[in-house]
């Protein structure tokens, strides 16, 4: 802060920023870390990272859940070991894709609030003066101070409003905010001219108050948003950004953005393929679930076409670009999600139905009483007066807190449940749901997440059970997984880690392998276990049921919904998971195109469909859907067509998101329902020409208490 | 009444005061980690020295 300040707190203010920075300014690397919070996480986090040589500054955010470290000799594998053995999970965050975490519209609404809120609580004092009798020349130098105030402090503060209804306006529509603007515009300039003719009533503190009752309201939604927004964003700096590129023999790491048609690239295993091209070795083994939503693993031989989005899970292979970035068959699906957006993007929000209908009547309303008054009273002045009272009275500001208020409690309450809302109608669509479509692959289950070791004897069990601790790799955590829990592992000795083709060691046996068929001369692709000399035992992987699936589906059908799988895998892979969870209506075999054409059949028949895939073949399925999920870990495209993440691996509380979305509506139905009784209250009041800018402090401040209140009452729901 | 002459300055410039106190928060990036700066809150040992333990 180097310029000069008028006033000493912000003289003050270097000095105590120097001594209490909370920021780092220009961070080295930022980690995502998921798990954190509380109080606890914070010192944890900090003191583990502050301790390590190397590390200059660490400071965690726990709203974004993500620490900014200084380091100048140290990598982010070296940080995101660290936090492990303390107990955190950490992932290298992207910073190009990232956002700088500063919030420059945040603070302007900010800046806004703080002026509007000063102003109002000095015009407010001044108005007590007059409102308890204040007469003749101090009335008058006390509306000439409000003046002085209040109409900058409106000009400044209404901005956000005025642009609003201005481009609303400029294409013939009316919004929330032209009421809204045309209130605090008439009420301030209607008390100027009041108080150059010496009139008696000056409606400044309810310009100003309206202002910054309106102001919290969008600041609460701009802030729920914002939260969601950055979550997103994190999630998209996840995604693996570099890859290795082959020149004369070299693997080189370079960022995906670099490279080009023709590159030879190395996919290591369990890495996803960043490009669209053939396959150089001479076979490879990937996982397809996210474009076709196959559950079990594809084999491919040299010369084959392999896209981008496909995870290796064999050893690595090499592949000749053919697409590459905005060219692929991923980024192309964005294409099409895009259309299937566009119908959704005419749905119209509550907050603006009700303004489509509030704000003509209001007009009208103010229009009816200055006519009347005009020519009954015949007297102008007077009869501006009611109708200024009128626009004042029925006061926007509780409609304009209505629908911001409930969608922020609800958001931030499904944020602490594990549910990113990504759109801001996203909530009410939900809610208006009435069949939920489930993809198999990737959303119901999670493919090969657990190997088939039914085979082994209790011997066999044991070694496998000590090769795979000993590796951190999805397969040995998938052999992991199978074992009965709790058994002892061998005792083996000389334990190590073969890239990209598994893990050996010695027994009293003699060598012991777990890891690829090929490395272990096999004829299987997959996993496998090798004793010694004898054969090599063959570990399938399959898919498992994602945790809370069952319960979600239950959930779901009481709440009354319809649960239906829709699925691009083969029939006998989706029958008896459908038969397990008790779903009537199964389809298999889907292609990305017919998902999306089912769901505008469903639509075409009044049904109102919620889409949760994960799955390249369900991004426009999720797009076209009337609300859509996601888990976090569906591919890009998919998470960016849904409207709602959800971040954590269970589906256990989908049937909460239902509740709370529709808990949501109603709440906001009973706000505009109580915005209402009052104005059914205060405008005969007004138009009888009898309201006094008390009254309208009064009740306005009164209704956006009460609305804010009820807006509260989302955090109970179950 | 002469009073208000003394009065009416002062209850400007205390808001005033107040205000600009307001826009330095906002400026200073206090708002930018709500959960966190109510955690912190907690913390014995809590650095407000985030350039290092001696910092400057």
């Amino acid at each position: 802060m180097t310029t000069l300040s008028a006033c000493p707190a912000c003289a003050a203010a270097p000095m105590a920023e120097r001594i209490a920075s909370p920021r780092l300014e220009t961070p080295d690397i930022i980690l995502s870390l998921p798990t954190i919070h509380c109080a606890g996480c914070i010192a944890a986090v900090e003191r583990s990272l502050r301790t390590l040589p190397g590390v200059t500054a660490a400071r965690v955010n726990l709203s974004l859940k993500r620490v900014s470290v200084q380091t100048e000799t140290l990598t982010d594998a070296a940080l995101v070991t660290r936090l492990r053995d303390a107990g955190y999970e950490a992932h290298p965050l992207d910073r190009s894709v990232l956002d700088t975490g500063t919030d420059p519209e945040g603070q302007r609404l900010l800046v806004k609030l703080a002026v509007s809120g000063f102003a109002m609580m000095n015009v407010m004092l001044f108005s007590v003066a007059i409102w308890s009798g204040a007469a003749d020349a101090t009335r008058e130098l006390f509306h000439m101070i409000s003046a002085a105030i209040s109409l900058p402090a409106v000009l400044f503060c209404g901005q956000p409003f005025f642009a609003s209804a201005w481009s609303a306006l400029r294409v013939r529509r009316l919004n929330m905010d032209v009421p809204i603007s045309l209130a605090i515009l008439l009420a301030a300039g209607m008390s100027l001219y009041e108080v150059l003719n010496h009139g008696r009533h000056a409606y400044f503190d309810a310009a100003l108050s309206l202002t910054f009752f309106l102001l919290v309201g969008r600041y609460l939604d701009h802030r729920s948003r914002r939260a969601a927004h950055s979550a997103a964003r994190d999630l998209a700096a996840l995604e693996v950004h570099s890859a290795l590129r082959l020149t004369q023999g070299n693997a080189q790491t370079v960022a995906v953005s670099e490279l080009n048609v023709g590159d030879a690239i190395l996919i290591p295993t369990g890495v996803r393929v960043p490009v669209d091209g053939t396959l150089l070795s001479l076979e490879a083994s990937t996982d397809r679930a996210f474009l076709t939503g196959e559950s079990d693993a594809v084999r491919s031989l040299m010369g084959a076409e392999v896209q981008a989005g496909e995870i290796n899970l064999g050893a690595p292979f090499k592949v000749q670009a053919t697409a590459v970035g905005a060219d692929t068959t991923l980024r192309r699906v964005a294409a099409m999600v895009e259309i299937a957006e566009n119908s959704r993007n005419s749905y119209t929000a509550l907050a603006d139905r009700a303004a489509a209908i509030y704000a003509p009547a209001v007009h009208l309303l103010a229009f009816v009483a200055f006519i009347g008054w005009a020519v009954i009273g015949g007297d102008i002045r007077q009869a501006l007066n009611v109708a200024v009272a009128v626009l004042i009275i029925t006061c926007p500001c509780a409609l304009g807190l209505a629908v911001p208020a409930v969608s922020t409690a609800a958001i931030a309450r499904l944020y602490s449940k594990g549910f990113l809302v990504k759109s801001g109608t996203a909530l009410e669509r939900l809610a208006e749901t009435d069949t939920v479509m489930f993809d198999k692959t990737g959303t119901l289950t999670i493919p090969a997440s657990k190997a088939v070791t039914d085979v082994l004897n209790t011997r066999q069990q044991a070694v496998a059970r000590a090769l795979a601790q000993s590796s951190t790799h999805p397969v040995s955590r998938a052999v992991l997984a199978a074992l009965p829990a709790g058994d002892e592992p061998a005792v083996l000795s000389g334990v190590v880690e073969v890239a990209g083709r598994g893990v050996e060691g010695l027994s009293t046996e003699g060598l012991v392998q777990l890891g690829s068929g090929t490395w272990l001369g096999a004829d299987f692709d997959g996993p496998g276990l090798r004793i010694g000399c004898a054969p090599a035992i063959a570990l399938p992987l399959t898919e498992t049921v994602r945790a809370g699936a069952q319960t979600a589906i239950d959930g779901l059908r009481a709440q009354g919904l319809r649960p239906a799988i829709i699925s691009g895998d083969r029939l006998s892979a989706v029958t008896p998971l459908a038969n397990a969870l008790g779903i009537e209506d199964r389809q298999a075999g889907i292609s990305a195109t017919e998902k999306h054409v089912q769901l505008q059949t469903l639509a075409r028949e009044g049904h109102r469909v919620l889409m949760v895939g994960d799955g390249l073949n369900d991004a426009a399925a999720l797009a076209a859907a009337h609300a859509s999920v996601a888990p976090s870990s569906a591919l890009d495209a998919a998470r960016n067509a849904a409207d709602i993440v959800i971040l954590n691996d269970s589906l256990a509380e989908l049937p909460l998101l239902m509740s709370v979305a529709r808990a949501a509506t109603r709440l906001s139905k009973q706000n505009f329902a109580i915005a209402a009784l009052y104005n059914l209250i205060a405008v005969p009041v007004a138009l009888a020409g009898m309201a006094t800018p008390l009254l309208a402090a009064i009740a306005m401040s009164v209704s956006s208490l009460t609305v804010l209140a009820n807006a509260m009452r989302i955090r109970r729901v179950k | 009444m002469n009073i208000l002459l003394v009065l009416i300055p002062v209850s400007i410039i205390l808001g005033g005061i107040g205000l600009c106190a307001a826009l330095w928060t906002v400026r200073n990036g206090q708002y930018d980690d709500d959960a966190g700066t109510s955690a912190r809150i907690l913390l014995d040992d809590d650095d407000n020295h985030p350039d290092g333990p001696d910092g400057p």
